[in-house]
């Protein structure tokens, strides 16, 4: 076992303070016991009892902290060192916190001369005017904000182009720059996959996807959904493009979106064909004329473009990706007739809540195929609108964070009881036969998703069982082992209670639609 | 555009505090900005204003360099109607924007009654209310007359002024002696002892002062303020030690000019026993500094805070002699034993010139002494001045603050920054009672009210489209 210290001789930290470090440190990957305590004798003493000895801790005064750590075997010291310091530094600056913050760019600025990026998230009406004094400050922009207008945005966008600068968003929820996830993202490996997204949520599936499938990524570009749009052209789009096919740390290129305007696709095409690294797109739409005499690879679903881009990645045969997934159909169908079989003869609806804007839209493309008479409140392809988006009606695919359930409410992908009531309401209608349900971890998403999901779930099963019915419970889960909830944790604790989770959400998809095939046979 | 892909990101926060700490929690550096909503949102004013930022900078910057490199001292003294431009028999000057009889509070009312008598025009309040009332004595604000007075700031003609130069731009400002606290005019008292004592700072203390004076020649007044910002004064809640500093010049002058020795104990005594005789003096230098940025086309740098105990009035160097107004606030204070905000006055006088001019509540970093008095901690007090920075185009070449290694005060508002980052000028003040005469009931700090500085930002906006227009 190896032991060693840090002293930092001399400053003034408060107890509070040091208690932070103290739990920082024992959290560091490799350390299997630490201490970080004052020099005073008796907590010498202390450490010296629990085989903390180094001659720096002998040394040490009063006055001065101690951090001490135990290593596991194999663990080299050097690399916990830059930890060590990072948090000294955090700790100190956080002691500094009730100095008084830049209430400016330029100010914070002043602070932080050398930032690049600019993070915005305050009221809509705001935003704008915020995010081009950033630019004009020469830094990059994420607009988390949405209720931007589209002209503000163009002329943003237009002027960022000017300066060679980035603005992702409005209403951009996720990014991931220099491995960095931004707002609401995945904690996922770094890779040679670089990601371009019109859509956050599509993003954050393809990404975790792409890490849990070995994979990583070098960059993910979120632009906002209207960049693809006539109005705006697509410019942050095609820079994101042009800027990954620069990026020598990249060499797949995803494109992510729902379907863009044919303008927008023309450039796309145009940008692509001069470019020598292989690009997948995924625009969840069939008509792919467009594309046709491109260099993109067409996927149907995030999960396929996900793959295709590990296959290329990896320098495998994009083929393997049918097989795999044609396989997969089988296990499905398979799964799908055990789940029918229970269902008795009035279950006949397919009920799929979503939290994920872009999983909606997907799983409607999914389950046109089979499903007729499919209504959703944000309706795709061939869907109906639903007549009150407050009540399923018929096979009913809803987007619990479409702008009017989200009036003065966090967003489900936080806030679950939106849909753990509908759940409810869905889950007593004697037709239901499915619940389909996504789940989105990650930075900024609900913290503890089993603590608000798994009672409600119970609840459910009580009242069908009441009624003497099963009711099958279908559930994406997006994100990753890294992830703050952890996804493997998540998962069992869903399993445990008789969810059946999918790796994805066009799998889970698929595997609704086919009970309710099955079902009709 | 792939720059970024290659350095380390840095990034700055703005809205929603949980993506900070999630930065923080992968050691990536960040600043969260403690954000808030603009006073105004209008985005044509904010347009115009944004297609006009080099000429406003420009005159900013012009309007700033006046301000900074003015330097006031004292060159003499004088009587209000001999030295005072305009001023005249039936003139009384009060603090603030234009205020009638009517709409005075009662410390204004009360320093106007006093006023009356000394001057001899009434023999009793009754008839000194009567004569107010008539319309036979004419108001006018101190500011407009390059005066500057506190609290009621009532200065008539009889009453002796300093006469101060601004070195470098010639311009004059005037000023009356401090009277001392306890009951005394400018917190509206009129007693016989309030009249007896102005009568002997113009029969004694004047005479004496003025002699020194000469005998001294000038007196530098940025010198001593910059030293007493030093010591521990913000000059406009605290000028202990700049009133120390200008004892020490003028005691051996008052007495080397006097054959009087009692007579000129009494004079130094009455200064040294004044911890705020300073305080009109560190008033009409910031006063003299301003008016030399006055009327430079396109600046938006304010040039006047005064409060007339109704109303609180600003003006703006590129909008000329119009005042933006709004009801004046009272102070968030800490009370003398007996006196609770009931009693308040809002707030009043010319002495939020010093904050103006970058002293005062901006530079109470410098003033650790007197952060409890008006409730506060050191740390609250260093707070108030580094926020200041947000509002001001310059740091002063001059004031400079031990405590933030030697920064110099924040300098010029900049009503663009007020309304653009909803943050206002912050003042420290004496708080009067709201009836006449009993005087000052405690002591505490403001911010500024937003409807002046909305006013002002309207008709500033207003003038640089139809200036463009032409």
């Amino acid at each position: 076992m190896n032991i060693i210290s840090f002293i930092k001789r001399g400053e003034y930290i408060d107890s509070i303070s040091i208690m932070l470090i103290a739990k920082r440190v024992a959290e560091i990957e490799g350390v299997t016991d630490s201490a970080a305590v004052m020099g005073t004798a008796e907590n010498k003493a202390m450490l010296k009892a629990s085989g903390f000895v180094t001659p720096e801790i002998l040394q040490a005064g009063e006055m001065d902290l101690i951090v001490a750590l135990k290593l596991r075997d194999g663990v080299e010291p050097g690399s916990i060192t830059a930890t060590v310091r990072a948090i000294f530094k955090t700790a100190k600056e956080q002691d500094g916190e009730d100095t008084l913050l830049p209430q400016s760019i330029e100010s914070a600025l002043k602070t932080l001369p050398d930032a690049n990026l600019a993070m915005i998230s305050v009221a809509g009406r705001y935003a704008g005017d915020l995010a081009m004094k950033s630019l004009e400050q020469g830094l990059h922009v994420m607009l988390f904000s949405d209720n931007v207008s589209i002209e503000e945005e163009i002329e943003l966008k237009k002027f960022a182009s000017s300066r060679h600068l980035f603005v992702m968003g409005p209403d951009c929820g996720t990014a991931i720059i220099n491995g960095v996830p931004l707002a609401f993202a995945n904690v996922v490996d770094r890779g040679n996959i670089g990601v371009v997204a019109a859509s956050g949520t599509g993003l954050q599936e393809v990404s975790c996807l792409i890490s849990n499938a070995g994979c990583g990524i070098s960059q993910a570009i979120g632009t906002g959904g209207r960049d693809v749009t006539k109005e705006v052209g697509g410019v942050m789009f095609i820079e994101g493009i042009r800027a990954l096919a620069s990026d020598p740390s990249t060499h797949v290129v995803l494109l992510v979106s729902k379907p863009p305007a044919a303008e927008v696709v023309k450039k796309i095409v145009s940008v692509a064909n001069g470019i020598q690294k292989p690009i997948v797109s995924v625009f969840l739409d069939a008509s792919t004329a467009l594309l046709k005499d491109s260099n993109i690879v067409q996927a149907s679903t995030l999960e396929e473009a996900a793959l295709l881009s590990v296959a290329l990645a990896k320098n495998e045969d994009p083929a393997t990706v049918g097989k795999l997934l044609k396989k997969r159909r089988s296990e499905i169908a398979r799964i799908a007739k055990t789940e029918a079989a229970k269902l008795s003869p009035k279950q006949k609806y397919l009920r799929a809540l979503y939290s994920g804007g872009t999983f909606c839209d997907e799983a409607q493309l999914i389950c046109q195929a089979d499903l007729r008479d499919l209504h959703s409140n944000t309706p795709f392809g061939s869907s109906k609108k639903l007549r009150d988006s407050s009540r399923s009606q018929g096979h009913t695919i809803v987007d619990l964070g479409d702008d009017e359930f989200t009036v003065g409410k966090p967003h489900p992908m936080i806030d679950y009881s939106t849909r753990n009531k509908r759940i409810i309401t869905d889950a007593e209608d004697p037709e239901t036969a499915v619940l389909l349900l996504d789940i989105v971890l990650g930075y900024g998403a609900n913290m503890s998703p089993l603590d608000d999901i798994i009672p409600v779930i119970q609840q459910m099963r009580t009242i069908t069982a009441h009624q003497k019915r099963y009711l099958p419970v279908i559930c994406s889960v997006t994100g990753t082992d890294r992830d703050p909830q952890n996804r493997s944790a998540v998962a069992a604790g869903l399993q445990a209670k008789g969810v059946v989770v999918m790796e994805s959400n066009a799998a889970a998809s698929t595997l609704a639609q086919a009970i309710i095939s099955a079902k009709e046979r | 555009m792939s720059q970024i892909f290659q350095s380390e990101l840095k990034v700055i926060n703005i809205g929603l505090r949980s993506f900070k700490e999630t930065l923080d929690k992968q050691n990536v550096r960040a600043v969260h900005v403690d954000w808030r909503p603009p006073l105004i949102v209008d985005n044509t004013a904010m347009a115009v204003i944004r297609s006009n930022a080099v000429r406003i900078e420009a005159a900013n910057r012009k309007a700033l360099e006046k301000i900074l490199n003015s330097k006031p001292v004292i060159t003499g003294m004088g009587k209000a109607l001999e030295v005072i431009p305009g001023m005249k028999k039936n003139l009384l000057l009060h603090a603030g924007p234009p205020v009638n009889w009517q709409s005075m509070c009662g410390p204004m009312r009360g320093a106007v009654i006093g006023a009356l008598m000394y001057e001899g025009l009434a023999g009793d309040v009754e008839q000194a209310e009567q004569i107010a009332a008539s319309g036979a004595i004419e108001f006018s604000p101190c500011h407009e007359h390059a005066a500057v007075g506190p609290m009621a700031g009532i200065v008539s003609p009889s009453m002796p002024v300093f006469i101060l130069e601004n070195v470098t731009y010639g311009n004059r400002a005037y000023c009356t002696m401090n009277e001392g606290l306890g009951k005394v005019l400018r917190y509206g008292a009129y007693g016989p002892e309030v009249i007896e004592r102005l009568k002997w700072m113009e029969s004694t203390l004047y005479p004496s002062l003025c002699r020194a004076i000469e005998k001294v020649g000038t007196i530098d007044l940025k010198n001593i303020i910059a030293q007493a910002l030093q010591m521990g004064d913000e000059v406009h809640n605290r000028n202990r030690a700049a009133t120390s500093l200008l004892y020490r010049t003028l005691a051996p002058a008052v007495l080397q000019t006097s054959d009087d020795k009692e007579m000129a104990a009494a004079v130094l005594e009455f200064i040294n026993r004044n911890d705020h005789f300073f305080l009109n003096l560190s008033m009409g230098a910031s006063k003299l500094s301003l008016d030399a940025a006055r009327n430079i086309r396109d600046s938006s740098i304010v040039v006047a805070m005064a409060r007339n105990g109704t109303e609180f009035g600003v003006q703006l160097s590129g909008t000329g002699s119009e005042w933006f107004t709004g009801p004046s606030p009272v102070p968030d204070a800490l009370y003398f034993t007996g006196f609770t905000r009931e009693d308040a006055n809002p707030d009043i006088g010319d002495s939020s010139v010093t904050e103006t001019a970058g002293l005062g509540g901006f530079a109470i970093a410098s003033s650790p002494a007197i952060v409890q008095f008006v409730g506060g901690s050191t740390k609250d007090a260093i707070n108030y001045t580094l926020k200041m920075y947000e509002i001001t185009d310059a740091e002063n070449t001059v004031y400079k603050i031990p405590y933030l290694n030697f920064r110099g005060t924040p300098t010029g508002i900049d009503v663009i920054k007020v309304v653009g980052k909803n943050i206002l000028p912050f003042i420290d003040t004496g708080v009067a009672h709201k009836n006449a005469g009993i005087g000052q009931i405690g002591a505490g700090v403001l911010s500024a009210p937003a409807e002046p500085f909305m006013k002002a930002f309207i008709t500033f906006a207003d003038r640089l489209t139809t200036q463009k227009e032409h």
